[in-house]
């Protein structure tokens, strides 16, 4: 527990990425592969021409809920609280989608695979979703929606 | 056989990874973006975290010829900033504040809470079919 922020989990946080980190590493060192899931779900579902074999793809898509599902019932304490309202999933959706495309990449990809090799472009896309995610939420607080 | 294996593996791991770190709470994600809210830092725990085992697994791709199952690396060439990936950026980095998701949360979700995911899912697909279908054929 961080003194101040009475919700954080630092231990959660920091093991759980190690797990991803771990779960990349073996995508790179067995496949030769980035785990970037928005690349790989797009290939998945026959949107992206380049990358991995699809099956490749769809293996590794299905992996992510059948891990959670796991976790899930294995250590019995994931909560997930969603907004109330759909718009925002809707809205949100689409812009993850045609943004993670047109940038090549997200959380995952620029931001573990990326920032860990130093990549100039993947610092650059870190840097600027994570400032428009902090712009969004502040924009939804001065409008009044969050 | 053994690529589907290392592939369902490696998403396994990773979105059990998620659902542990507390990445699978669109709530926790968007609290992390939340400055001048109720700040939550786990967020910045789990990118550390993440970018441990990472940086090991490029020094070691380095010295690799090849990874163990396939004949090269496919490892991304560019390093050229342009106008697409800032863009791209900025549009997906809005879109994550507004739901609290990104891709791999959301997709890890599914095996959560299926139905509350499932309309971002949605909209997400949409959204890539729409790119797919406004940028010029490479």
């Amino acid at each position: 527990m961080i003194p101040g922020f009475p919700n954080a989990m630092p231990t959660e946080g920091f093991i759980g990425g190690l797990i991803i980190g771990l779960a990349a590493a073996i995508m790179l060192l067995g496949l030769g592969r980035i785990a970037g899931v928005s690349g790989l779900a797009a290939r998945a579902a026959g949107i992206a021409d380049t990358g991995p074999p699809r099956a490749v793809a769809i293996a590794f898509i299905a992996g992510l809920p059948l891990g959670a599902f796991i976790m899930a019932r294995g250590v019995g304490d994931v909560t997930v609280q969603f907004p109330a309202s759909i718009w925002p999933l809707v809205i949100g959706g689409l812009m993850v989608g045609y943004g993670t495309r047109l940038g090549s990449g997200c959380t995952s990809g620029h931001g573990v695979c990326g920032l860990s090799r130093l990549s100039r472009r993947s610092v650059v896309a870190t840097g600027l979703f994570i400032a428009s995610g902090f712009a969004a939420v502040a924009l939804l607080r001065i409008g009044g929606i969050l | 056989m053994i690529r589907i294996a290392i592939a369902l593996l490696s998403g396994g791991l990773f979105g059990g990874g998620l659902a542990f770190s507390g990445m699978a709470d669109p709530a926790r994600v968007q609290s992390f973006l939340d400055l001048f809210g109720n700040w939550d830092p786990t967020l910045a725990f789990v990118m550390a975290g993440a970018i441990v085992p990472m940086a090991f697994a490029w020094v070691i791709q380095a010295r690799l010829s090849r990874p163990i199952a396939d004949a090269q690396f496919h490892v991304p060439a560019t390093s050229t900033l342009d106008r697409p990936l800032a863009v791209g950026a900025v549009l997906f980095g809005l879109g994550w504040g507004i739901s609290g998701l990104c891709p791999g949360p959301a997709v890890a979700d599914l095996g959560v809470a299926p139905m509350a995911v499932l309309p971002f899912i949605a909209a997400m697909f949409a959204g890539m079919i729409a790119h797919r279908f406004t940028s010029k054929p490479n």
